[in-house]
């Protein structure tokens, strides 16, 4: 058996032997010289087809109310609610990976970063719908807002409820901001590389008149970092404030104080794996290898394992404080996951969660982009089950058995969720399609040449 | 002082540091109205060109103020002033309920602040820009970077300045019409 010598330096974020002009071609062409392939028009056809399937559901729930779908006394929140702390967590990589990894310097986050805030900003769009038809009468939502009415009204500001509906409405609108400030010098890339006219009006129009001027750059670098430094508490806040939800409540398994760092943890854990689920395809198809590298995936599987830790964690806690805690009802809640009516799906959830990303343990498995596509799968279905499991069974048997009963989803309840599942598909096949998909401008401050060498 | 014909003088260089070297010669020879444009930020040029910090952090700072005290404010208005509602004979002003909105809405001014404080301060939009005149600076958003300075500067001169970018080494030098 011969040793392997270790690697002296880590691999590369990029493939050396590219340039400024080498870099900007390759992800411009993507969107500006490629013709519309056979397979994003296939694609894109299929997320389409069950885009129309949500404006069905949709359609038919504001005619028909949220009887249509499975929630009932005593399971008044079902698929809805799963759906949307299933996907805001999601969201939560995104900007991680812009705002946190920013501010901790991490080169490696420069090919990542573009689409996986595309990703936050898609997931929470599908996020946000669910609270809102879940109100039994959607158009009336902006009761929710603080505003001058004849009613004299105002939202009661002690709810979590109308926390969430501040927390995820500023999430979105920073989120947005970021992404979009991060995208105007690569539409002045696209303006100035595109080969039609419309081409060059609408992107023209998107870049704002940018030209790279070195004071532009150093308040953009300013802004940038300062709206970094805000989404990154910011993120934490979200999720703390969707858990707040769950943890204000009575309900045993829903009031604990672990649960705000233990949904943050979770929603990174899935939305890593939702970046690892995208971005293994999109290197493959559009021959990204170069840019997105091993070590990008690597440390995308190490964050994972880390999380997934943690997740673990959340989930022994949650046990063991149940059984310390000498409640009754909190025992009964653990026994009852355990063994009770939903057992398969939270024996489902451990072993998707908590034994799967075992492996990642393995460096084999952590530079395979198959294996690690099929782990972020099952890690992406594990994290919907835990919201499940943490929904349903907590309200299917509370304090009094008078008060017990059983959730089950309706086909609309199906629809609106693969239907969401539709929503983000085609969002996100319109972006690749016309948005550079990695970001240009700061791709190149990481070659080596970028950097001011004195002058001999 | 009649209105120059011309907006100025366009430098073109093949790599930051060369530029960087070229905008401070540019600058200790007491051009004022210099900038320079490149594909993505270089930090050592903001030395060289003399770029003055900008205000932007304390506009954030006051935004993020703004947000934080007027969401305080709101949410004590309506539940102390205006719609007192007791629930289960809490307090009225149960602060530590108010902290998570007020929290977000410090961010959401703080973030508002910042994305339309950088635009507002940068002059952007901008549609319109005599650069934009010159076919070769497409190539600013590329892989070239280029130094500009505008014919308003008290010291521009027509061919002595475009001599002296040729002698710093630019590999090319044009004229930007209006």
């Amino acid at each position: 058996m011969t040793v392997e010598p270790a690697p002296l330096a880590a691999p590369p974020v990029i493939e050396p032997g590219h340039t400024f002009a080498s870099i900007t071609d390759k992800i411009s062409a993507i969107v500006l010289r490629r013709r519309t392939s056979r397979g994003w028009l296939v694609g894109f056809g299929i997320s389409f087809f069950f885009l129309l399937v949500l404006m069905n559901a949709v359609g038919y729930l504001l005619l028909a109310g949220i009887g249509i779908w499975g929630v009932n006394v005593p399971v008044a929140w079902g698929f809805a609610i799963v759906n949307f702390v299933w996907w805001i967590g999601i969201g939560h990589a995104g900007t991680l990976i812009s705002a946190i990894l920013l501010l901790l310097r991490q080169q490696w986050r420069q090919s990542i970063n573009r689409f996986a805030e595309a990703m936050t900003i898609f997931a929470v769009a599908c996020a946000g719908l669910f609270p809102l038809l879940h109100l039994g009468r959607p158009w009336y939502f902006y009761w929710l807002l603080p505003y001058p009415n004849t009613m004299s009204l105002w939202p009661q500001f002690r709810s979590p409820l109308v926390w969430d509906v501040f927390a995820v409405l500023t999430y979105f609108t920073i989120s947005l901001l970021f992404w979009f400030i991060g995208l105007v010098p690569d539409f002045a890339t696209l303006r100035d590389r595109s080969p039609s006219r419309p081409g060059r009006f609408i992107y023209g129009m998107l870049a704002m008149g940018w030209r790279g001027s070195a004071r532009h750059w150093h308040r953009y670098e300013t802004a940038y970092l300062l709206l970094a430094g805000l989404a990154t508490p910011l993120v934490v806040s979200v999720h703390t404030v969707v858990s707040f939800d769950f943890a204000v409540a009575q309900l045993p398994g829903w009031h604990t104080t672990i649960f705000p760092p233990y949904f943050v943890a979770g929603a990174i854990y899935s939305g890593f794996a939702m970046v690892l689920t995208l971005a293994i395809p999109l290197r493959a198809v559009y021959q990204l290898e170069d840019f997105i590298t091993t070590r990008h995936l690597q440390n995308m599987a190490k964050i994972l394992l880390a999380t997934g830790l943690i997740v673990g964690y959340g989930y022994m806690i949650e046990a063991f404080m149940a059984w310390y805690g000498g409640n009754p009802y909190e025992e009964y809640t653990i026994w009852n996951r355990l063994t009770g009516p939903y057992a398969p799906l939270y024996w489902a959830l451990l072993f998707c969660n908590i034994a799967t990303p075992q492996v990642l343990w393995l460096q084999r498995v952590r530079t395979s982009a198959p294996a690690l596509f099929v782990i972020s799968l099952i890690v992406n279905t594990g994290m919907w089950l835990e919201r499940f499991v943490i929904v349903v069974t907590s309200l299917h048997r509370d304090f009094l058995p008078s008060s017990w009963g059983m959730y089950y989803p309706t086909i609309w309840d199906v629809a609106t969720f693969v239907g969401t599942l539709g929503l983000f598909a085609t969002l996100f096949f319109l972006f690749i399609r016309f948005m550079p998909m990695i970001s240009i401008f700061e791709m190149r401050t990481i070659l080596p040449e970028a950097e001011v060498k004195e002058p001999a | 002082m009649e209105r120059p014909t011309i907006w100025g003088l366009l430098a073109e260089f093949d790599s930051p540091s060369a530029l960087v070297a070229a905008a401070a010669r540019v600058r200790e020879a007491g051009y004022k109205r210099i900038d320079a444009h490149t594909p993505f930020p270089v930090e050592e040029l903001g030395a060289a060109l003399g770029v003055k910090p900008t205000i932007l952090p304390l506009l954030v700072l006051l935004g993020g103020l703004l947000g934080c005290v007027g969401g305080y404010l709101m949410q004590y208005y309506a539940s102390n002033v205006d719609y007192p509602l007791n629930v289960g004979g809490r307090p009225m002003h149960s602060w530590p309920m108010f902290v998570p909105i007020t929290f977000e809405l410090t961010v959401l001014f703080g973030g508002l602040t910042a994305v339309i404080g950088m635009l507002a301060l940068n002059g952007l939009p901008m549609p319109y820009h005599p650069l934009f005149n010159v076919p070769r600076f497409a190539l600013a958003t590329r892989d070239r970077f280029f130094l500009s300075i505008e014919a308003r500067d008290r010291l521009f001169e027509r061919q002595e300045t475009a001599r002296f970018l040729r002698e710093l080494g630019a590999r090319e030098v044009s004229e930007v019409a209006r």
